[in-house]
């Protein structure tokens, strides 16, 4: 199967653009948004081209795919919101900012830290 | 000949993430970059398995992924002081 080496190819250039995107953008939150959304696709395309291209593997790679699809978001929410908690600032740029009340009791509390 | 391009990007990508695991004002820019460096690694660990035909690395990359989630959503209640 020759074009499972296109998917692959689509695959691995996203998740070297979210990779960059880690390493370029100026917040955390951007950061985030980056690392998790392109590799998410990345990742997705180049495991199921891997699957393509070996046809008796094409099970295996499509369960590992669909684990890093359901795993992937659950994780980055948990890291935007554990750095939310913990208020790291977000960068100067920033225009609009609604995170007030999501961010669990610790916003009660004082703001020394 | 393309295993070949797609181990590089692959590695550029890694080394990128690794940098900014050095540079990250942060602990959790050092998380996401982490969170990151392992998804890429992941792909590259299926496309290890293509390249060398070894099933094995398929079930290595999956047991990666599980100890991987495990593991970020542990840094995560710990970054929010919530472990009691």
């Amino acid at each position: 199967m020759i074009w499972g080496w296109w998917v692959t190819g689509f695959g691995v250039i996203f998740l070297f653009l979210g990779s960059l995107g880690v390493y370029r953008m100026p917040d955390v939150y951007n950061r985030l948004q980056a690392g998790t959304k392109c590799t998410t696709l990345g990742a997705f395309c180049t495991i199921i081209g891997v699957g393509i291209i070996e046809p008796s593997w094409f099970w295996t790679t499509f369960i590992i795919a669909v684990f890093v699809l359901l795993t992937n978001p659950i994780s980055s929410h948990a890291l935007g919101r554990a750095s939310c908690v913990s208020k790291v600032k977000l960068c100067k740029k920033t225009k609009v900012d609604q995170s007030k009340g999501f961010c669990g009791e610790k916003d009660k509390e004082d703001d020394n830290s | 000949m393309m295993a070949t391009i797609y181990f590089v990007v692959m590695g550029l990508g890694v080394i990128l993430c690794l940098l900014r695991m050095l540079k990250g004002p942060t602990a959790p820019d050092r998380a996401v970059a982490l969170d990151t460096a392992v998804t890429v690694t992941v792909a590259l660990l299926v496309l290890i398995g293509l390249v060398l035909r070894r099933r094995i690395y398929l079930d290595v990359s999956l047991v990666y992924a599980v100890l991987t989630f495990i593991g970020s959503v542990a840094i995560a209640r710990y970054l929010e002081g919530g472990i009691e």
